[in-house]
């Protein structure tokens, strides 16, 4: 098929940027949307022009590092990470706009990609057990109930590819934030540590200049894993039980 | 004197005579080195310095326990966080003597099967040690947090996996590898946190600096400002994964390299095993040039899928469903009736190999080949109903239909091979050390516990067994004799790395040729699957010596890297990695050549039985093959470390 592509250039932090327009023939529909991408890098490189960059890894919908907006949707139009999405949910002929997660909180680096260290940062500030190796006792001592150990995983599936911020009007990232905290709150061994996580998170996840949750629902929508909107009830839960245990 | 050439290939070494394990029984070695080892006391650690390239499983969790130590740790990455390194990709899961089913297990079986496995090339000690250490890192990862599968009586369950007769792999759905790995980057946010571990992403490893002997730092360069920077230390630690990109087409991410091990390499670490390659009989076959990488289907797809190729070759364009079953070669359950689709990975591979150069391949053509066999399902969905199928299943049919857009509850899945895994790596010892001092490799990059082929759920083992437990009971051997003498920014070996980082790049970006990175990562990638893939052959492995040699030489002489130095360049960055691949295909070609024997992932077509099995040579080749760096324009020299089989008995795999 053939596609006119609209992309976001953008030479380094500090350069404006602006939208270029590619045209590209020869798209199979068994290509990912990445690898299109390759393909008109190929091309670019063949002409001697720099080629756009993107960020992405293992492709195959996991690591969470690939990412960008297409047509105005995180992600594009499935509900899947962009190295997953396939050129058979375009049509021919189609103008397809490519850009950046746009966010505050995620400086553009270079062309598609952006900084998402705002994510590390909210993990350090408690997203996790205190347990030394070496420390910990036989892995039956404690059970744990399915339905806890379930809702425990659901929420670990975040990739922390920054969907949900990208999505969201106020560019909030409580639901990568709300799903961290249902995680670790689900759990027996996260317990000690609950009231500290989500103060010390909360503080760090608007320090980074995120935005506040309006109950839209975007980001849940966006989400390649599916994350529901419920671990941010999850996590105002513990932040309020966390302020009347401190007073 | 120099030692005569050998085929005119390369060179024979002295034979590598310690591997620094102690004697005694196998299962009081790890307690009494742990014990013999030198201890650190708390206050000189703060005067320690490790630098840790890699964040998967090994070096993450390394990371974090150095840190919670109170070493001072500077750990590398390429990605753009710690959180995405390739372990995460992992999908069954994790192998660990819990024996929480009662159904046998034991340390002892643990390390029987892994040897077995991996076709009597790995080192007993090693071994042993992997599995004794297994059970604390499913303690560890659960007080964590990690969210593995549970029964509702709210303990852990478990799965049988690749061939084993105890259930012993822990999982957390089709996830497991994500779940532990953010479990080890939690613990090392935790560390970075509290200042114990300072992180630097998106910085890439490309030269080691060894002074006096011993390695003593690296160089890397920032990959968003194009920075070269010099990072010095007591010890660096080498958890920068397998090679299999090699072959541009893998399983691994788009990032995985070499590089790391092979810079270090060049500096003096042997490596170990190049040939050694994992090649998994359940990836989504590849659809055209186009293809950027291979997506494995989880090997437990084999427990119900049943695989099959037309009996007739002009059955091969026909909708598979409209062949009958007397139509149909189920060609695994006809050769090896009594393991059926359950044979090792290795002997799945090549068959579908065979089934397809008689050209009864099916599903597209890709060039003017059929490359791919079916695994299908009909016959479960009809004995245990699509819903149970689905509940079993169901992610990995979406993840397949989302790929190819066919819809595997209705027609079959195509699958084919693909590059997985490398069992090769730097040669360690017993403490994971190198060839050259201080310079530590774990997981993946190192070749240690897994011989000639790795078992199903054994790789997150290792990973995560060497980070928490093994390497830091080792490298403190090495620390206790530091802090070393501090060195000068300006010595010669570092301003040597430094020039040399600086004047490749420069090199790179000034050829401006005519043809991309990715058209000589692609060459490269079909010489060495066409020539050391899942079958190799004298002439075949002299030939690729030769295309990879000339095609090395037009590299360097024809490609076109566009952009500049000082900023986010990816060009560069593949440009740099494919350079040092197109050095390691070489080793490996060699490595494959000399080694005339069938083994593992190693199948030497002049080396099998009557009934086309493989055929090992204990008599000749019962050793590790540890490569030297030969220099730029000499020729590696083989160092053999000879295997010695204390307890487990030496036999000839057989699956029949």
């Amino acid at each position: 098929m053939k596609l006119t592509l609209k992309i976001w250039r953008q030479s380094g932090p500090e350069d404006k940027g602006g939208v270029v327009t590619y045209p590209i023939e020869g798209v199979s529909e068994d290509m990912s949307f990445l690898e299109m991408l390759d393909v008109l890098n190929e091309g670019l490189i063949a002409e001697g022009e720099e080629p756009v960059a993107f960020d992405s890894d293992c492709r195959e919908g996991i690591c969470g590092m690939c990412g960008v907006m297409i047509n105005g949707e995180a992600h594009g139009p499935e509900r899947t990470t962009t190295c997953q999405l396939h050129m058979r949910s375009f049509r021919d002929g189609d103008e397809i706009v490519i850009e950046p997660w746009r966010a505050d909180a995620f400086p553009v680096i270079k062309d598609l990609c952006v900084d998402r260290s705002a994510f590390d940062r909210i993990i350090q500030a408690g997203g996790y057990i205190s347990a030394n190796t070496g420390s910990a006792p036989d892995a039956h001592a404690t059970p744990v109930p399915k339905e806890n150990a379930d809702r425990a995983f659901m929420a670990a599936e975040c990739i922390g590819c920054g969907a949900c911020v990208a999505a969201c009007p106020n560019a909030s990232g409580m639901l990568f934030m709300g799903s961290k905290i249902t995680h670790l709150g689900e759990f027996p061994q996260g317990q000690p540590e609950r009231d500290a996580r989500v103060v010390s998170m909360t503080a760090q996840h608007d320090h980074e200049g995120f935005g506040g949750c309006t109950n839209l629902g975007e980001c849940s929508r966006a989400c390649p894993k599916g994350i529901p909107l419920n671990v941010i009830s999850q996590m105002n839960g513990d932040l309020l039980r966390a302020q009347r245990h401190r007073s | 004197m120099t030692a005569p050439l050998i085929e005119g290939l390369y060179r024979e070494g002295d034979a590598i005579a310690d591997t620094a394990a102690p004697d005694g029984p196998i299962a009081e070695k790890w307690t009494k080195h742990k014990f013999d080892n030198k201890l650190v006391n708390p206050a000189n650690r703060r005067k320690l310095d490790v630098i840790i390239v890699g964040t998967g499983l090994a070096g993450a969790s390394a990371g974090a326990t150095l840190g919670e130590a109170g070493y001072n740790v500077k750990s590398f990455c390429y990605q753009d966080s710690p959180r995405r390194a390739h372990s995460i990709a992992a999908q069954g899961g994790i192998n660990a003597a819990k024996n929480y089913k009662g159904d046998g297990d034991s340390i002892y079986r643990l390390f029987y099967d892994t040897v077995k496995g991996g076709d009597y090339r790995s080192r007993e000690d090693n071994t042993y040690r992997l599995a004794e250490v297994s059970a604390d890192i499913i303690d560890q990862c659960v007080a964590q947090g990690v969210p593995f599968a549970r029964e509702y009586g709210g303990l852990l369950d478990n799965r049988s996996f690749g061939g084993v007769q105890v259930s012993r792999t822990f999982y957390a759905r089709g996830q497991t590898g994500q779940q532990l790995l953010i479990g080890a980057y939690q613990a090392l946010e935790r560390q970075i946190a509290a200042g114990a571990v300072k992180m630097y992403s998106r910085h890439e490893m490309l030269e080691l600096i060894v002074v006096d002997g011993k390695a003593r730092g690296i160089i890397a360069r920032d990959m968003v400002s194009g920075e070269i920077q010099t990072h010095l230390a007591d010890a660096v630690v080498l958890a920068s994964g397998g090679y299999g990109n090699v072959y541009f087409l893998s399983t691994n991410a788009m990032g995985c390299n070499v590089t790391a091990s092979w810079r270090a390499h060049r500096k003096g670490a042997y490596f170990a095993n190049p040939c050694y390659t994992q090649i998994h009989p359940t990836c989504i076959p590849v659809s055209g040039d186009h293809q950027s990488k291979l997506t494995l289907m989880s090997e437990s797809l084999r427990n119900d899928g049943r695989i099959w190729v037309p009996k007739r070759r002009e059955d091969c364009e026909k909708d598979p469903r409209q062949i009958p079953d007397e139509d149909r070669d189920y060609y695994l359950e006809r050769l090896y009736p009594s393991f059926g689709n359950l044979v090792p990975r290795d002997i799945a591979s090549r068959q579908a190999k065979n089934m397809c150069d008689e050209g009864r391949g099916v599903g597209p053509k890709v060039g003017d080949f059929r490359r791919g066999v079916y695994l299908d399902f009909k016959d479960a969905i009809g004995r245990l109903g699509e819903d149970a199928v689905r509940a079993k299943y169901g992610n990995l049919f979406d993840m397949y239909k989302q790929i190819t857009g066919e819809d595997p509850y209705q027609v079959p899945m195509r699958i084919y091979p693909a590059v997985h895994y490398t069992m090769g790596g730097l040669w360690v010892d017993y403490d994971l050390q190198a060839t050259i001092p201080g310079l530590f490799v774990a997981g993946e990059a190192n070749f240690s516990d897994h011989g000639a082929n790795r078992l199903g759920a054994s790789a997150l083992m290792q990973g995560l067994a060497d980070g928490y437990f093994v390497l830091p009971n080792t490298i403190r051997n090495y620390l206790a004799d530091g802090p070393f003498e501090a060195i000068d920014a300006k010595h010669p070996a570092v301003i040597e790395a430094q020039d040399s980082v600086e004047n490749r790049i420069q090199t790179l970006l000034g050829i401006n040729g005519d043809r991309s990175v990715d058209s000589f990562h692609k060459e490269l990638g079909h010489i060495m699957w066409e020539y050391c893939g899942m079958e190799r052959t004298d002439e075949g492995l002299r030939k690729a010596i030769d295309l990879i040699r000339s095609l090395r030489d037009e590299f360097w002489r024809n490609v076109r890297v566009l952009g500049a130095a000082d900023t986010l360049n990816q060009s560069l960055e593949k440009a740099g990695r494919v350079a040092d691949f197109l050095e390691l295909g070489e080793l490996m070609c060699i490595d494959a050549l000399h080694r005339r024997e069938s083994c593992g992932g190693h199948f030497r077509a002049e080396s099998q039985t009557e009934d086309g099995e493989a055929l090992r040579h204990d008599d000749e080749f019962l050793y590790v093959g540890a490569w030297e760096w030969g220099g730029e324009d000499g020729n590696p020299v083989l160092h053999k470390e000879a295997l010695e089989y204390e307890f487990i008995e030496l036999k000839q795999r057989s699956y029949k």
